[in-house]
């Protein structure tokens, strides 16, 4: 892939904050998951619907399955979040965060014809927040900004030093 | 790699000199660590959040007096029931008997198979080993009497791998089994028009007796069996199981510690809108009547004192209609919502009661209204009791203490929410401490704890009933707690929860209501002569 980055310093900056807010979004999440000691995604998965259904039920019937899932999902978010917010292994982190986001919302598609017990905060066809963080995920991995604003830095860095 | 030092060029627009003599110069180096004040400041501000919502959380804990609480504990899963095996025998095994069976840690091979590798199944094999062994079966109809024997005999069950391998035996009639020195207690799971008569029988043979509810269906056979009961030396209890809910525990105490204020009405419902729900199950899932004849049923025996009626498909699955067999929906449903208030009030038996309603929908042969109300006053404790049932309707309208100060919706969960007017919460609702438009405090039974900060959803959580709770991190079936806490009283010679001064007042109740219905006046207690007139 091209990494031309031919961005202006505003078009650098608006990327960057683009990865800071959806990596402080998804690490609070993994967080507070952490800190909230009866939380389960239990009750999101019994909601779910549409394509993933079957998925989720067969998590929820095993309680080892159902711990696993847990504990993958809280440390996944948490690892994902520190990874744009330091700029770490960013653009892997930004495909697993759209790939991990990309489930959540095939399990709870704002679809006509689909209701949820739960109220949605806003109102949604198709389209919600959780699609729209996806599709800038994608966008992040696309154009990367941690080669310069984060740890990547250092890796290019070694990786200069030993081809020079 | 001239493109990135371009861009590099581009977007910092900075000297790079320095970056000829490291290969990582100090700007770059700083730039790379940009993600830190952030991560700090999320940090920050988690810390913060926490903080407020602790501080929240115990101010209100402390403003309800809740900081000291201490919620009875549990010591389920630790118990090993030791001591003699006791020797349990089923009269009665039809759906009920089946759930009884299960919560004593006995299931039919088809359906253990039928839920392999499922989480409700894994819980069940979780389930405390009782100790006890069903060895008698008793039933009018074969094939129920078939499945008794063979959920009697399936060696797949909670912590009995090693368990005596004992023979079940059928009994031709429940005297038989009661004469049977091999049996030590009896579960009763008939149609409730036999419930009396069987277990007075049973505490006379000296045999521990749990019996479904309803207790009796006339004041005189209540009489007999509270007299027979208490001057044996058996263990009695009613089959109730809601109460077990670790919740109720939980409200218990809130009431206890005068939370809601003074109570003086409390609103118990049962909505309901299909036909098994209006006791139509006399088909099965093809619309084909279900199976039963009098080659394979003893009707004479079934019918027991009631008056004679022609055998019918219809009759033997839906005995609930009929006023010969049951009280309808008092029996029924508003036993467990009697259940569920006495065991938190001790409300006990009311002065008067006032019932009506009618069959309004589900116009067949029945006796029963499919729309009743009862009204139940008790001047003694400043308090009405109201019961609304209706089975042409599925809205969720819930059990309600109302309260001076607060009222509490109590189902799967227990909310409290303060009332506008309250004097006590007076300080702490101008204060913003207390919204009386969402829930004060709630408790969930899945987390233990106080959850004094509400949410949204928690309402819709809270609504849905539970059939199991959560002990000491385990989900259990209620109904085994309760077989449970039986066959522990048995072994200890305490006295159960449902005993049979709660059974008495119980049924005194449901009788004075039913009696109502049928008599289209408000009846009286005479506590004087311990007689409803």
């Amino acid at each position: 892939m091209r990494r031309d980055n031919k961005f202006t310093k505003l078009q650098f900056t608006f990327l960057l904050l683009l990865r800071f807010a959806i990596g402080w979004h998804i690490l609070y999440e993994g967080i507070a998951k952490l800190l909230d000691s009866s939380w389960s995604s239990v009750e999101f998965l019994r909601e779910s619907q549409w394509v993933l259904s079957g998925f989720a039920q067969w998590i929820i019937s095993d309680p080892n399955v159902l711990s696993v899932v847990d504990f993958l999902n809280t440390w996944g978010l948490i690892a994902i979040g520190l990874g744009l917010i330091f700029g770490l292994f960013s653009r892997v982190a930004s495909i697993a965060g759209a790939l991990l986001l990309l489930v959540y919302y095939l399990n709870a598609p704002p679809l006509t014809g689909i209701e949820y017990t739960l109220p949605a905060g806003g109102n949604y066809i198709i389209v919600n927040e959780t699609l729209i963080e996806v599709i800038a995920l994608c966008v992040l991995a696309l154009f990367p900004t941690s080669h310069i604003f984060g740890f990547d830095a250092f890796f290019n860095g070694v990786c200069k030093k030993e081809r020079s | 790699m001239n493109d990135k030092v371009n861009s590099e060029k581009k977007v910092t627009g900075n000297n790079i000199e320095n970056e000829k003599s490291t290969g990582m110069p100090r700007r770059t180096a700083l730039k790379a660590l940009a993600g830190i004040p952030v991560a700090g400041v999320l940090g920050f501000e988690i810390w913060k959040k926490t903080k407020y919502d602790n501080n929240k959380r115990s101010s209100i804990v402390k403003e309800l007096g809740l900081d000291d609480i201490e919620f009875p504990t549990s010591d389920y899963g630790s118990v090993k029931h030791t001591g003699d095996l006791i020797r349990v025998g089923m009269i009665g095994f039809g759906s009920r008997a089946g759930a009884l069976g299960s919560a004593l840690g006995f299931r039919h091979p088809d359906n253990v198979a039928a839920r392999m590798g499922t989480k409700a199944l894994n819980d069940w094999m979780q389930q405390e080993y009782l100790n006890v062994a069903i060895t008698g079966i008793c039933d009018v109809f074969d094939m129920h009497a078939e499945n008794g024997l063979a959920t009697a005999k399936n060696r797949v069950r909670p912590g009995g791998e090693s368990a005596p391998d004992l023979p079940v035996k059928r009994y031709p009639t429940y005297h038989d089994m009661l004469a049977d020195k091999d049996i030590d207690a009896v579960m009763i799971a008939t149609p409730d028009h036999h419930h009396s008569r069987i277990a007075t029988d049973a505490a006379r043979a000296g045999k521990h007796v749990y019996v479904e509810k309803s207790v009796a269906l006339k004041e005189d056979e209540l009489n007999e069996l509270y007299n027979t009961v208490k001057s044996s030396n058996i263990r009695f209890q009613l089959g109730h199981q809601i109460t077990q809910s670790l919740v109720f525990q939980q409200a218990k105490e809130i009431i206890k510690r005068g939370l809601l204020g003074k109570i003086t009405l409390v609103e118990t419902t049962t909505n309901r809108n299909n036909a098994s729900g209006a006791w139509i199950r006399h088909l099965d899932a093809n619309g084909n009547p279900k199976p039963g004849s009098e080659e394979t049923i003893d009707w004479l025996q079934w019918l027991g004192n009631a008056p004679y009626a022609p055998f019918s498909v219809d009759r033997f699955y839906n005995w609930t209609k009929w006023f010969d067999y049951d009280h309808g929906m008092i029996g029924q449903l508003f036993t467990h919502e009697y259940d569920a208030v006495n065991q938190l009030l001790h409300i006990g038996i009311p002065k008067t009661v006032s019932s009506s309603g009618g069959i309004y929908f589900w116009k067949d042969n029945r006796d029963m209204p499919d729309s009743l109300h009862c009204v139940f006053e008790y001047p003694q404790h400043d308090l009405t009791l109201l019961y609304s049932g209706n089975l042409m309707s599925s809205r969720s309208r819930g059990r309600i203490f109302m309260g001076r100060d607060a009222s509490m919706e109590l189902g799967g969960n227990a909310i409290i929410t303060a009332d506008s007017q309250s004097t006590r919460y007076a300080d702490a609702i101008k204060s913003g401490l207390i919204d009386t438009s969402s829930p004060m405090i709630s408790f969930n039974p899945n987390a233990g704890q106080i959850d004094a900060i509400t949410s949204a959803s928690e309402k819709y959580y809270a609504s849905r009933g539970l059939t199991t709770t959560t002990v000491n991190g385990r989900n259990v079936d209620v109904t085994h707690l309760h077989v449970r806490d039986w066959i522990q009283c048995i072994r200890s010679g305490d006295t159960p929860c449902a005993n049979m001064d709660v059974a008495y007042e119980e049924g005194i109740t449901c009788i004075m209501a039913h009696q109502s219905y049928l008599q289209r006046r408000t009846v009286v207690w005479d506590e004087v002569n311990r007689k409803i007139v």
